[in-house]
């Protein structure tokens, strides 16, 4: 009994971790309707930022600060200079400049940090919490993660129902056309989303890190799985992204544990497959109506 | 006086090696040396040896694996600053394959069609070089030395593939019969990567150590590791195992001890030494204790980790300040690799690195002035156990057997030993337990190794 | 805008089959005289860019004209890959035999994947096979006593007759199965069935409307993208030798979605561009270029990288419609430059169009009969 909620509890803080990069995936797909593949590594960067700041010895919160102060501005920059040139392309044409970033930061990180690997400093501890006499799966931080995120679910989903902000980003999105005819400035709402999608980003870097291990490449993995998420809980509903991020973390948990780590992946393959044959754009997509 | 000098930056050698030599030198400087010597191989003039490896220098398999070549550049460049082997000067051209098996057969197909190398030495990882191992023996180019502990190095239709660490069936095997000794009647769990390196290090386990007492068999695919092993742990800990052994690389290795840690799980850990050491994997783990405004201190503390894990060593300790390879490894690094030295001193890694190049230029030393390919491979067969090399066992080459050390020692990390100091922190030292031991992958027993630790050539130790 | 008018013995044959047929024969001459000409290594990479050509063709029939995304391409890569590697341990039957089963092995493979997977839309479907690239290679780690693990499945190449070079005969190999496919798909999105993939992306409910079976027609791409990606594996394992793990990374899948769009989407002749550039781009000029700074060896590491990733968007910006639409861009400009200063040497090519014509006819025309086994 012990073993099954210790694999629950590791599932629902990975799940979460999944989540809070999924959420990033959802506010660029809802802003701008495009797949960000850089995701991760937009987030691995500000992350890499905050870890140069915490080694001048300012402290671990200031350092938080700076990394989502600049993925705030990174968000933006990214929007502004390399997706408007793409934005009225094939959708494709989007998708690779954003693997080219991907590339690129990689490598940019690589150049100026090194490759190695490393540890991340946690905002809390990370021993478990003590039930009784015995220590459980889950520790302070993941309660923090658990907290972070779902703080940034509510304030996500509050911008697009109850703001005019956020009804505004999503007309730019969805119907651009209309939306400027409207008077509504098209163009910048779009580089906001970009940004806040990126601040939401670089929180999410530093969640994982410190449950990782941390590299140029850490978010590679992380960012499948989140994208896996949020095609489970539908690309454009911040709730979905939270309970896809819980769904794919307690799958890969219980395949892990009771049918051995290996085959993890195609455990996830496996319920992917099965989540979009009941519900063709995930959990909680809202039911588009087809052009004709 | 100069001969003397001559014969001491040489003393790896035979006597008439070194006459040889400096015949060879001086023949060189007299400009008629290029028509001495044999017909001439690919990739060798009298004045240099061309040789390449790919390795993986960006991506996820970066980590660690990027300071070897650079290290072994080491001593290539302490060789040419003293002479070359036989006058001529190494040049090593290592390049990037990011650990994929596509990009190492173009890199290498590169190397040999284009750069004319004479041989490929110190490439890393078993699935990328099984890739190139049926071209480079149908090249008959020497693929040497390959950075893998699999026992498919060691296979009659490839005689010019050679490897150069224990076989992860040693290691298992050795790691195995301390455990069964040692931990008798305790219940021992595994947690081994799902590939050839986590499955020949169970298999040398599971010859030594007896079925009923392996309570629990976990595994983890490293292609796709995100996060930490809690399920794993979490089983190990449900089964009840009081020994667990990690076959595991340097990241899965702190992502198993954060989680086990995290339930307050503290078996006796047997980490096999691909993940064991303490400045690689020390610093994964400081995110444990440093919470928000954590300092270095905290940081080291979180090492604590690794604290009493046992392991196995084929090469001298970092720590072990009375071994006089562990001094001329830190000059050699100092001296001619500064950049990697300031960056990470000398870690497995990086001494890794080095010991593999010690071991390339015993073995073109044995190959003789009129260097050839075939001769190469001749001479490792023939002295290859006799080289003088860091390792704590001999290397088991002959003409049949083509993998590297025959074994190694049963050694703790230990907060009680000298600490390893790299530019990156102050980590726990290791102390030896037991050995060295030697052994083959096959069914031979595990034998203590009676015979004595080299020291380095009088020149090396004298001039790096 | 004046139409150049060529002379009938220069113009393209009007049968869309033949005309492929035509430009099959023609890049069958130039690869024989290029590779000829070229060293082993460069064989090797001509054999690659062949071997890449055929997955990105398959792609873009799937991407580019029918409209279904997918990341996954690399999935079955790996399932024709490791159809040659059991043929050879198991048995040794003729290489074309062993192809065609790599073929049908990874088009049942694809049919399998494909009848959830064309149900779903865009992003959703990119999702999925982007974690099918992901999983399905790592069976091989799994049951590595079956599929060889990390050390793999031998898979040497073809013996090559005679005294030819085995690489050139491999690489000959290559480019004929490549051009033989582009050829054969050529013939396919000019037919029935091309219509039907491009009325399926442009609008499913029109298509439906107008009696294309939209299910169907989304299957059969899929299928034919997976059995193109399946030959490419096989033939990409010939050359390396080996197939194991490791081979079939995330990042093969998104070289040749990247092969597929820089190219140009929807274009076979952008196969060969996007093949060129996923052969050379990343592990060539983008090292070339990064030697040219003299980096330290981590920083030089890298700098390869970073260009590969620059070159990548910078391509993408400069030419939204791949390298075969910015040709065709440049070639309008060129063309309408030309027709006007050379407006008097046209008319005349133009007056001898006539006879020409009726000559050139009957060759192509007797060659249908023969060739047309639909």
């Amino acid at each position: 009994m012990r073993l099954f909620w210790n694999i629950t509890l590791g599932g629902v803080a990975e799940g979460m971790i999944f989540a809070s990069v999924a959420l990033g995936l959802v506010l660029i797909f809802r802003a701008t309707n495009v797949i960000n593949f850089a995701q991760g590594a937009m987030a691995m960067l500000t992350t890499f930022i905050a870890f140069s700041v915490f080694g001048k010895g300012v402290g671990y919160w200031p350092a938080f600060v700076v990394a989502l102060a600049c993925g705030l501005f990174l968000g933006g920059l990214v929007q502004l200079v390399l997706i408007r040139p793409v934005q009225n392309k094939p959708p494709l044409n989007a998708v690779i400049v954003t693997f080219g970033l991907l590339i690129l930061l990689e490598g940019l990180a690589g150049a100026v940090w090194g490759n190695s690997n490393r540890g991340f400093p946690a905002a809390f501890s990370q021993s478990g919490l003590v039930i009784g006499h015995t220590a459980i799966a889950f520790s302070h931080f993941d309660i923090f993660i658990v907290v972070a995120v779902l703080v940034l679910v509510v304030l996500v989903a509050a911008l697009f129902r109850f703001t005019t902000l956020g009804l505004r980003m999503r007309a730019a999105a969805f119907a651009p056309e209309a939306a400027r005819l409207l008077g509504v400035k098209v163009s910048w709402l779009l580089t906001l989303g970009w940004s806040f999608a990126a601040v939401a980003g670089a929180l999410a870097g530093l969640l994982v890190a410190p449950t990782s291990v941390f590299s140029p490449t850490f978010m590679d993995l992380i960012l499948v799985y989140a994208f896996t998420a949020a095609v489970i809980g539908g690309l454009d509903s911040p709730v979905g992204a939270v309970i896809g991020g819980l769904v794919t973390g307690l799958a890969l948990a219980y395949v892990g544990g009771y049918l051995g780590g290996a085959l993890e992946p195609i455990g996830a393959l496996v319920m992917l497959i099965v989540v979009l044959m009941i519900r063709p754009e995930g959990l909680f997509a809202r039911p588009t109506a087809r052009r004709v | 006086m100069r001969l003397t000098s001559r014969r001491r930056a040489f003393g790896w050698a035979g006597r008439s090696a070194v006459a040889a030599t400096v015949l060879a030198m001086v023949t060189a400087g007299l400009g008629w040396g290029g028509t001495a010597g044999a017909a001439p191989t690919t990739g060798i003039t009298s004045k240099s040896i061309n040789i390449g490896a790919t390795v993986p220098l960006t991506g996820a398999a970066a980590p660690g694996y990027d300071e070897i070549a650079p290290a072994m550049n080491a001593v290539f460049k302490w060789v040419n600053a003293h002479g070359g082997v036989y006058g001529r000067k190494i040049n090593y051209n290592y390049v990037d394959d990011a650990y994929n098996p596509s990009n190492t057969t173009t890199q290498t197909r590169k190397l040999v069609l284009q750069n004319q190398i004479f041989a490929d030495v110190g490439s890393l990882g078993t699935p990328t070089q099984a890739a190139v191992q049926a071209f480079l023996n149908a090249e008959k180019v020497p693929q040497l030395f390959v950075e893998s502990g699999c026992n498919c190095w060691t296979n009659p239709k490839y005689p010019y593939t050679t490897g150069w660490q224990p076989p992860y069936t040693v290691d298992g095997k050795i790691l195995g019969a301390y455990i069964k000794q040692h931990f008798a009647g305790k219940k021992v769990g595994y947690l081994s990567q799902d590939d050839e390196f986590g499955q020949d290090v169970v298999k040398g386990l599971d010859m030594e150590i007896p079925a009923s007492q392996v309570v629990s068999r976990q595994t983890y695919d490293v292609a796709t590791l995100a996060g930490p092993l809690t399920t794993q742990m979490s089983a190990l800990q449900a089964a009840g195992a009081q020994v667990v052994v990690l076959a595991t690389v340097p990241a899965a290795t702190a992502l198993a001890l954060l989680p086990a840690a995290e339930i307050g799980y503290k078996p006796q850990f047997v980490i096999d030494a691909v993940g064991a050491d303490p400045p690689t994997v020390g610093p994964l783990l400081s995110a444990f204790t440093s919470k928000g405004g954590g300092n270095a201190s905290q940081a080291s503390a979180a090492v604590g980790l690794l604290d009493g894990a046992i392991t196995n060593a084929y090469l001298p300790a970092e720590n072990d300040a009375s071994n006089p390879w562990i001094a001329v490894d830190k000059k050699l690094l100092q001296k001619y690799a500064p950049s990697v030295w300031s960056k990470y001193g000398l870690d497995g890694n990086t001494e890794y690195g080095l010991a593999l190049a010690y071991t390339f230029v015993q073995a073109l030393q044995a190959a003789g002035k009129n260097l050839t390919r075939q001769g190469l491979i001749n001479a490792i067969a023939k002295s290859g156990k006799r080289f003088v090399t860091p390792g704590l066992v001999p290397l088991s080459y002959t003409s049949k057997v083509h993998y590297g050390y025959e074994g190694d020692s049963v050694v703790q990390i230990s907060p009680s030993a000298p600490p390893i100091v790299t530019p990156n922190g102050s980590f726990p030292g290791e102390t030896t337990l037991a050995g060295p031991f030697v052994t083959s992958p096959g069914k031979g027993p595990v034998k203590k190794y009676a015979g004595k630790a080299s020291t380095p050539p009088r020149k090396l130790a004298t001039t790096a | 805008m004046i139409k150049l008018r060529l002379p009938g013995w220069a113009r393209l044959p009007r049968q869309p089959m033949l005309r492929h047929l035509l430009f099959g024969a023609l890049g069958a001459l130039f690869f024989y005289l290029l590779s000829n000409s070229l060293s082993s290594f460069n064989n090797f990479q001509l054999g690659e860019v062949a071997v890449y050509a055929i997955a990105i063709a398959g792609l873009s029939v799937l991407t580019g004209v029918n409209g279904q995304i997918s990341l996954g391409q690399g999935a079955f890569l790996a399932v024709g890959a490791y159809t040659i590697g059991e043929l050879e341990v198991h048995q040794s039957i003729n290489l074309v035999f062993q192809l065609l089963i790599a073929v049908a092995v990874s088009a049942a493979v694809g049919f399998i994947i494909a009848v959830p997977a064309t149900r779903l839309r865009g992003p959703y479907l990119a999702g999925m096979t982007l974690l099918l690239a992901l999983a399905l290679p790592f069976l091989s780690d799994k049951y590595s006593s079956f599929f060889g693990g990390d050390q793999g499945l031998i898979t040497l190449p073809p013996d090559a007759p005679g005294s030819i070079d085995p690489q050139k005969w491999l690489t000959w190999i290559q480019l004929l199965c490549a051009l033989i496919v582009l050829v054969l798909l050529g013939n396919l999105l000019s037919s029935r069935f091309g219509r039907s993939f491009r009325a399926v992306r442009d609008n499913e409910v029109a298509a439906s409307l107008a009696g294309v079976h939209v299910a169907r027609t989304k299957v059969i791409a899929f299928v034919i993208s997976a059995a193109c990606a399946g030959l490419s594996g096989a033939l990409l394992v010939l050359s390396t030798g080996v197939v194991n793990t490791g081979e079939f990374p995330l990042s093969l899948s998104i070289y040749i979605l990247a092969g597929m769009v820089l190219g140009g989407a929807g274009t076979l002749t952008g196969a060969w561009w996007g093949a060129i550039l996923v052969v050379y781009l990343p592990n060539q000029w983008s090292q070339s270029l990064a030697n040219a700074f003299h980096a330290n060896h981590l920083v030089g590491a890298n700098l390869a990288v970073i260009v590969f990733g620059a070159v990548l968007i910078i391509v993408m910006l400069l030419a939204p419609a791949g390298v075969q639409g910015g040709l065709r861009w440049l070639g309008h400009r060129l063309v309408t430059v030309s027709t006007v200063t050379k407006l008097g040497s046209n008319i005349s090519v133009a007056l001898q169009d006539q006879p020409a014509s009726k000559q050139d006819r009957g060759g192509p025309d007797s060659e249908t009969a023969a060739t047309s086994v639909d």
